[in-house]
């Protein structure tokens, strides 16, 4: 068979085009970054669009050029211009070295500026106060730890719409990657050491967060509810939890640390001051030294 | 783990670890998937026995095969290990894609051990059983004979290569039945794969497996460099080498630095494991980060070992099946050189979240969309090979065509990907896995499936049925297209890897269209089966004895098909780059030689498989803990080396007699040949004798 | 024949051995491209070892604790020693068509390595007896790691030795033992390398950490 093959091509690459089209439509109904919720997400996602459209630059000619070339040059077509020992040609090797370098160069640069810009470590600018809040992940739940409210919830987020939210992070167990996919990018977690996200959401609502890094049977059920609203829903959320729930004591979270994927979230209405500082020194691995990056306290 | 005071014949090994046993003791749908899968293993081996003792193939197998040393056998059992393993790889994916299309709000046929299990031995047998024995096979095969020599530098080294690899893949293959595989992934990282949070055999299979095979890589790259260096025929230039044998030169010298990290990190995990020292541990100063930057060290370097032999077949079938001179040879050194040396310098793209800073992750952000400057430059003289040249659609070109849009839609990804910020949001995720299957089916697959059909007729003397080969690339086309692209939406959607059930009903349809493709990738699977069985049996029709089917341009098509052991009875004397166009087009091809010499090959040696059946002992015995039969095994492998060492006579000799008998038949064979024009290539009429234009 | 001295790195028989010399050339070549790879393998090990010789020291002892300078200065000595005497085997190896000197400047050579090893197994005794096991630190285990894995490098060596002059015995100074004897040579004088740089950078320099 050595015959016309451009039409399916064209049909299999359309069919590329129209999933990337479908896939936008779903935006509106989906979790991920392409549907931002915040200002981090929201910068995610033009970096992205950004990318794409200048390397259609040099993908779009291809898809021209190569079903064309595949039609004229076909063995079938005595009229095309038959070169067997054409092998090189100056102006388009300056052109295919050439293109890709200067591609490279404008994305490189808008890399080099996003990278910073959007460094997780980096404080987002607000005009609103920061809210800071201590992540420790387990096998198979997220610890959230308000240190400045005295509380704790696990498996659910509890944050304000319009301030910006530090978290601090580490793993009481094995490697894992804290991630609120409409609010932001991810960074994982490890024993001993403390990372550090920014986020921000700008409108209230309930955001999927989850662990991304897999961490063994119950991984597929390490999720949580974030949730962003107003600061007296948050105060009084933060006020009830103080009233009615328990400590987070040494028997609580002996509990917690145990492997198991709880059926619903839990709350805690006080813990000890420095108890994430206390849970990072716990563990003497060699690479804690790294991490902190501002010197202020846990 | 329990302690061992006493001393067990078996270590750890009990009979609760055979699959049948385990599931007889837990009859659960997902134990019956994984002891099915043992019986067909089982079922499998048995009926290739039977079949062996049928056709009394016993002999010629361990004379002919498995005690050779000829680079050209040597090649094709690479080839064979590779579509064996990729057979079961494509079944656990396959099932895999079931799986998740279902279990959405819903358990599912899978447990979350046997889930985790399936897609490290997926992931760990498609890079390290499939593609690396598929692309070392196809150097194998053909890149001594494109240089103009007899064989690899070290014939035996290279046998062992393949028996050690073939050891690991036994081993895999093994803890089908025996045990448990790891959890972990084909990446492995501890904490996780630590004993703390791995106890039991699982990661121990996976270290072993790896190590065996990563150390045949390295003397495999080790060897082809050495190949290249110093076999090549007079007048072989480096510079007048088929590109082939350029990327060969590349993924040898890539396979020589990169896989040292990857023994010295499962080296590392082992001693963790086994000996409680503290290189990853949580605790005692043990850092994590280590192993990641030691495994992406050799990761990275890996996928380029997997992509620049592909690349390789890509140059020398898009060539020939343009009737065309490569476009920009020297480019394409140049960029596959800048790509083998770039790819040192991108590993921690891979782990851009593990917080190292915006500085750090910028600078190696850079590195990686450098990388694609060589790369789109390398597909841009693809297709400009293609123009002013006469193109013919074979099975082979059509997968190097598909490979060209398709791995471009990859390599946009890739770009999208080597950014941080974008990293962040979807690392880990579906989108993560489409792009790097994105870039390994079309790429390295492809890519050696186009070497397949394009080299098959050289190497068993027929060709292979172009319509089951269009239909197995319409198969495998289509099938990528529709399992892939959903989980860049799915990624896109917040949907995470190694994820065994769903809570958003929103992912369902594209999880359907995902096992739908899944099944196409299947049915092209099995079309590749169908394809050899036909030709096979239609083999006379299509025999090319005159060994030149396709008008091939390098000296691997000058010879007989199939060729002879010494691949050339007079070594050529090279004069130009794509030296047998240039023998063909000067009148100099098919000529008898003046003088005809005894040739020297090496003798067949049984060192091979005995080490390689000693290696499957050793990394057996290692993961039951069963401490006397590892020392046996290890002692019985440096036994044989060094008792080989004592003998003298390794070669026999060719007479010259036998040569010039040989010879002068297939000679006068081909100038009787009628000659064919390509538009009669696919036809009956092709007996291997182009026809020369002008 | 070809008796350029370019064909490989290393010991040159061209003037007095044709056909070992031409021979040798994929081979020699080929063991230096092994040498290579040993050296990624190590420099990796080192590289691990920076990593984790301050930060990784946990609750357990620190370089100065436990190293014991003299006792590593003097397998230095031996190591080196033993360099030197190889080199006078491998003299012994082009220039001598015959004659004990081979045998006897290989069998000095085993000696010293053989004291080096010892050397080493008696350190490694000794702060096992402190208590500073590779169990306890990342520090200590990356050192035993890279210490051990010189030192099973050192013993792989010594038995190709013993093998070799058996061979020497048995097959005669053949082209192919030859050959041996000059790969063994590269793969020793690489090891007192990777030595010398064990002992300056883990020693001498960790003591001062």
């Amino acid at each position: 068979m050595q015959g016309n093959l451009k039409l399916p091509i064209i049909v299999k690459r359309c069919a590329a085009v129209l999933l990337l089209v479908l896939m936008s439509a779903y935006a509106g109904a989906s979790d991920g970054f392409i549907n931002p919720a915040g200002p981090v997400a929201a910068a995610l996602r033009d970096h992205l669009i950004f990318i794409v459209l200048v390397m259609m630059i040099v993908i779009v000619p291809l898809f021209i050029a190569l079903p064309w070339t595949l039609w004229h040059y076909r063995i079938g077509n005595k009229k095309a211009d038959y070169q067997p020992n054409w092998e090189f040609s100056w102006p388009l090797e300056l052109l295919i070295w050439g293109l890709p370098v200067i591609i490279v160069g404008v994305l490189g640069w808008k890399l080099w500026e996003q990278t910073f810009e959007l460094d997780p470590y980096k404080p987002l600018a607000a005009t609103e106060p920061l809210l800071e809040v201590q992540a420790v992940s387990l096998d198979w739940k997220w610890v959230f730890i308000y240190p400045e409210q005295g509380i704790v919830s696990v498996n659910e987020l509890m944050i304000v719409t319009g301030r910006p939210v530090r978290f601090r992070l580490t793993s009481g167990t094995v490697m894992q990657s804290f991630m609120i996919p409409r609010l932001g990018g991810q960074i994982y977690t490890m024993a001993g050491m403390v990372t550090q996200l920014n986020l921000m959401a700008s409108e209230p609502g309930e955001f999927r967060g989850l662990n991304t890094q897999y961490n063994g049977m119950g991984f597929a059920n390490q999720k949580f509810l974030a949730r962003a609203v107003s600061q007296d829903e948050f105060d009084a959320w933060a006020a009830s939890l103080r009233q009615s729930k328990p400590p987070l004591d040494q028997t609580a979270w002996a509990q917690l640390t145990k492997p198991s994927v709880l059926p619903a979230p839990q709350f805690f209405g006080s813990v000890a001051d420095h108890f994430f500082a206390g849970v990072v020194a716990g563990f003497t691995g060699g690479g804690h030294h790294h991490l902190i990056k501002d010197g202020s306290e846990l | 783990m329990s302690a061992e005071s006493s001393f067990s014949l078996l270590g750890n090994l009990g009979a609760q670890d055979i699959s049948f046993v385990h599931a007889y003791e837990n009859p659960v749908m997902s134990e019956f998937i994984a002891a099915s899968a043992g019986g067909f293993m089982v079922v499998g081996a048995v009926i290739v026995i039977a079949l062996l003792s049928y056709y009394r193939g016993w002999r010629s197998l361990w004379f002919d095969w498995l005690t050779s040393v000829d680079h050209k056998k040597v090649g094709i059992m690479y080839i064979v290990v590779a579509f064996v393993m990729l057979a079961r790889a494509i079944i656990e994916a396959v099932l895999m894609r079931y799986h998740q299309s279902i279990a959405v709000n819903d358990p599912g046929i899978l447990s979350p051990d046997h889930f985790g299990q399936l897609f490290s031995t997926h992931g760990s047998i498609m890079i390290f059983f499939v593609a690396m024995p598929f692309v070392s096979g196809m150097m194998n095969y053909i890149m001594p004979q494109q240089i103009g020599a007899r064989d690899v530098s070290f014939p035996l080294l290279n046998a062992i290569s393949l028996w050690l690899t073939a050891a690991g893949a036994a081993l895999v293959m093994i803890s089908l039945v025996v045990g448990q595989f790891s959890t972990g992934g084909w990446t492995a990282y501890p904490p996780y794969t630590s004993i703390e949070f791995s106890p039991g055999e699982g990661v121990d299979y996976w270290i072993w497996s790896i190590s065996l095979t990563s150390i045949g890589s390295t003397l495999t790259g080790l060897n082809f460099a050495t190949t290249i260096y110093k076999n090549r025929a007079p007048g072989m230039t480096l510079f007048r080498m088929p590109l082939f044998c350029w990327t060969t030169l590349c993924t040898s010298i890539l396979m020589i630095f990169a896989m040292a990290p990857l023994t010295i990190a499962t080296l590392m995990l082992a001693l963790d494991r086994y000996a409680g020292f503290h290189f990853f541990t949580n605790d005692s100063g043990g850092n994590m980060m280590n192993y990641a930057n030691l495994f992406w060290l050799f990761g990275h370097p890996e996928v380029y070992i997997l992509i620049l032999p592909a690349f390789g077949v890509f140059s020398e079938v898009i060539s020939t099946f343009s009737g065309k001179v490569i476009y920009g040879y020297k480019s394409l050194v140049f960029a596959t050189m800048s790509i083998a040396v770039l790819s040192f310098t991108v590993w921690l793209h891979h782990f851009f979240t593990m917080g190292q800073g915006a500085n750090v992750n910028a600078v190696f952000g850079i590195a990686t969309m450098l990388i694609g400057v060589p790369t789109g430059v390398k597909v841009y003289d693809w297709l400009l090979t293609m123009v002013r040249g006469r193109i013919r659609l074979s099975t082979a070109m059509l997968f190097s065509i598909m490979f060209l849009v398709t791995f471009v839609l990859g390599g946009l990804t890739g770009v999208i990907l080597a950014n941080p910020p974008v990293d962040f949001a979807v690392h880990n995720s579906l989108f993560l896995v489409a792009h790097f299957h994105n870039m390994v089916i079309p790429g390295v697959l492809f890519g050696m499936i186009a070497g397949y059909q394009f080299w098959f007729p050289k190497a068993f003397g027929f060709r292979l049925s172009e319509r089951w080969g269009k239909a197995s690339f319409w198969c495998w086309s289509i099938g990528f297209y529709l399992t892939f692209m959903p989980l860049y939406a799915l990624g896109l959607m917040g949907a995470m890897r190694r994820t065994v059930e769903w809570f958003r009903p929103e992912y369902l349809g594209w999880l359907q269209v995902s096992f739908a493709g899944a099944m196409l990738l299947l049915s092209g699977f099995l079309l590749l089966a169908v394809q050899l069985i036909v030709s096979v049996r239609q083999r006379e029709q299509r025999r090319v004895p005159a060994g030149d089917p396709w008008d091939g341009r390098s000296l691997e098509w000058s010879n007989s098909a199939p060729p002879p052991e010494y691949n050339f009875a007079v070594i050529p004397q090279v004069e130009a780059r794509d030296a047998f166009s240039w023998m063909k087009e000067h009148k100099k091809a098919y000529l008898s030689p003046d003088n005809y010499e005894d040739i020297m090959v090496p003798k067949n040696s049984m060192v091979a498989p005995v080490i390689g059946v000693a290696a499957i002992v050793f990394g057996f015995a290692l993961v039951w803990h069963i401490w006397w039969l590892a020392i046996v095994s290890f002692t019985g492998i440096w036994g044989t080396v060094i008792a080989r060492s004592f003998v003298t006579e390794t070669e026999r000799v060719i007479p010259a007699s036998e040569v010039r008998a040989d010879h002068e038949a297939w000679l006068a064979r081909v100038r009787e040949a009628p000659v064919t024009p390509r538009e009669r290539e696919d036809t009956s009429d092709n007996v291997g004798r182009a026809e020369v234009l002008a | 024949m070809n008796t350029s001295p370019l064909s490989h790195p290393g010991l040159n028989l061209g003037s007095v051995d044709e056909y070992s010399h031409e021979e040798a050339e994929p081979v020699i070549f080929g063991f230096w491209i092994f040498l290579m790879a040993d050296l990624v393998l190590f420099a990796l090990l080192f590289a691990t070892y920076a990593t984790m010789s301050v930060q990784g020291q946990a609750d357990g002892p620190s370089p100065a604790d436990i190293f014991d300078l003299s006792s590593a200065f003097i397998g230095t000595m031996l190591l080196l020693a033993s360099s030197i005497t190889f080199g006078m085997a491998s003299l012994a190896l082009k220039y001598r068509a015959d004659g004990p000197h081979l045998v006897l400047w290989l069998v000095l050579t085993f000696i010293l390595g053989a004291g080096f090893i010892g050397m080493e197994l008696r350190d490694f005794m000794t702060m096992i007896a402190q208590g500073a096991v590779p169990q306890l630190s990342g520090f200590l285990s990356s050192f035993y790691l890279l210490v051990a894995t010189h030192g099973i490098h050192v013993t792989a060596g010594l038995i190709w030795m013993i093998v070799l002059l058996i061979q020497l015995r048995v097959m005669g100074r053949t082209t192919t033992v030859k050959l041996r004897i000059m790969r063994l040579a590269l793969f020793w004088h690489m090891l007192d390398i990777v030595w010398v740089c064990i002992f300056s950078f883990v020693y001498l320099y960790g003591v001062t950490l």
